[in-house]
C-alpha cells in the first residue's frame, strides 16, 4: 500500500488539477490511477469509495476523500499552506473562493455547445480583466509583499499562479495591465517545486482536447 | 460601530441563510443591513466593500468578507465548530461540500424559468433519496453517534438540518427511508439556539416567494 496520496480521476485536468498543482508546489509526490471506462467509475462506487459517487477522490492517511475544496484543505492545512490563523485563513479563503468562481467559468467552456463559445469566452474576459484580475492586483498593491496573504506562499498563491496560466491560454493580453499579478506570477514560477511542475514529464494535465471529452463523456455518461 | 457581525444581503434566503444558521447555532448575536434597491448595492461596490462585486458580504472581527465558504470558515473556526483536528475538519469538509451541492441545486430552483423546473425537481428529488440522504444515514449508522462528527455538534450538522428543511418543504416523504436522519433531525431541533431560531420571529428567513422573486428580477435586472 502505497504511503503517497492516490488520486483517481481521469486523465484531464478537470477538478482535480487545482489538487495536482497545490502536492506539487508542497513538494508532495503522488501517484494517479486513471479512469478510463465507465466501468472503472462503477468499481469504485460498488467499492463504496465515492461518498457521494463522484470524482475527484484522494485516497490520503488512511482517508478516502471526496469534494474539490475537502482534498485542498485538508492538503494546505497539512503542508501549512493555510495561513498561520484564522484571519489569515479567512483572506486565504475569501481570494480562494474568488479565483475558483472564475476558474469553473474556464473550466465550463470545455463542454460548452460550439454556438454558446463565443458568449461564454467574452464573458470570462469581461470578468477577468474587470473583476478578478483587478481585485487581486489591489491586494498586492495595498501590502508590497511578494505573496498574496502573510508575506509568505501560501496555497492561494499556488490557485492563482495556476488561474493566471489559464488566462493566458485563452488570451495573454489579460495580464498586460497588471504588473503586480505578472511579477507574482514569475517569482512563483521560479519556485524550484513550481518550476519542476512547469517542465514537460510532469504530472501536470495540458489543456483538454475534443478526443479527452469524448472520452470523459462516456465515462461519466453526460451529454 | 457594532461588535456583531453584519450581514449585508438581500431579504431573502439565498445564499446568507447557511450564514444565518450558523450564527444562530453559535449563539451568536447578528445585524442585518437588507439591500433593497440597485444604489444600495452599487454604494457597497464604489465603497469598496465587495471584493468581487458581489455578496454576501459581512463584517466581522474588523474584516469585510466575501465568499459564502470564506465567511462560514471563520465562523465555524472561532466558534469551535471545525472539529478537533485535522483529520475531522476533512470529513466535516466531505459532508458540508456534499450538502452544499445538493443545497445549490435547490437555490437554484427559485430561478429556474417554469418550463424547466418540474425536471429540476424530478432531479433533485432522486439525487436526495438516491445519493444524498443515503450517505448521510450511512455515516450515522457506521459510528451510532448523536452527531455526524466526532461524537459533538460541528457545524456539518447545523448545514444538514437546514437542508432536510428544505427538502421537507419539497417534498415531506423524502425523509421517511431515512430513520437515523430524521432522529439527528429531532434532536438538533431540541438544541437551544436552534429551537429559538426555528420560531417565528427569528431572523430566518421564509421560502422565496414568485411576487418577492419578481421584484428582484426587476430592481437587480436579472
Amino acid at each position: 500500500m502505497s504511503s503517497k496520496p492516490v488520486l483517481h480521476y481521469v486523465n484531464a485536468r478537470g477538478k482535480m488539477e487545482c489538487i495536482r498543482w497545490l502536492l506539487a508546489a508542497a513538494g508532495v509526490e503522488f501517484e494517479e490511477k486513471f479512469i478510463e471506462t465507465s466501468e472503472d467509475l462503477e468499481k469504485l462506487r460498488k467499492d463504496g469509495k465515492l461518498m457521494f459517487e463522484q470524482v475527484p477522490m484522494v485516497e490520503i492517511d488512511g482517508m478516502t476523500l471526496v469534494q474539490t475544496r475537502a482534498i485542498l484543505n485538508y492538503i494546505a492545512t497539512k503542508y501549512d499552506l493555510s495561513g498561520k490563523d484564522m484571519k489569515e485563513r479567512a483572506l486565504i479563503d475569501m481570494y480562494t473562493e474568488g479565483i475558483i468562481d472564475l476558474g469553473d467559468m474556464i473550466m465550463q467552456l470545455v463542454l460548452c455547445p460550439p454556438d454558446e463559445k463565443q458568449a461564454k469566452i467574452s464573458l470570462i474576459k469581461d470578468r477577468t480583466k474587470n473583476r478578478y484580475l483587478p481585485a487581486f492586483e489591489k491586494v498586492l498593491k495595498s501590502h508590497g509583499q511578494d505573496y498574496l496573504v502573510g508575506n509568505r506562499l501560501s496555497r492561494v498563491d499556488i490557485h492563482l499562479l495556476e488561474l493566471l496560466l489559464y488566462v493566458e491560454e485563452i488570451d495573454s493580453s489579460l495580464l498586460a495591465p497588471f504588473p503586480l499579478l505578472q511579477a507574482l506570477k514569475s517569482r512563483l514560477s521560479s519556485l524550484p517545486n513550481v518550476k519542476k511542475f512547469l517542465q514537460p514529464g510532469s504530472q501536470r494535465k495540458p489543456p483538454t482536447d475534443e478526443k479527452t471529452i469524448e472520452k470523459a463523456r462516456k465515462v461519466f455518461k453526460f451529454k
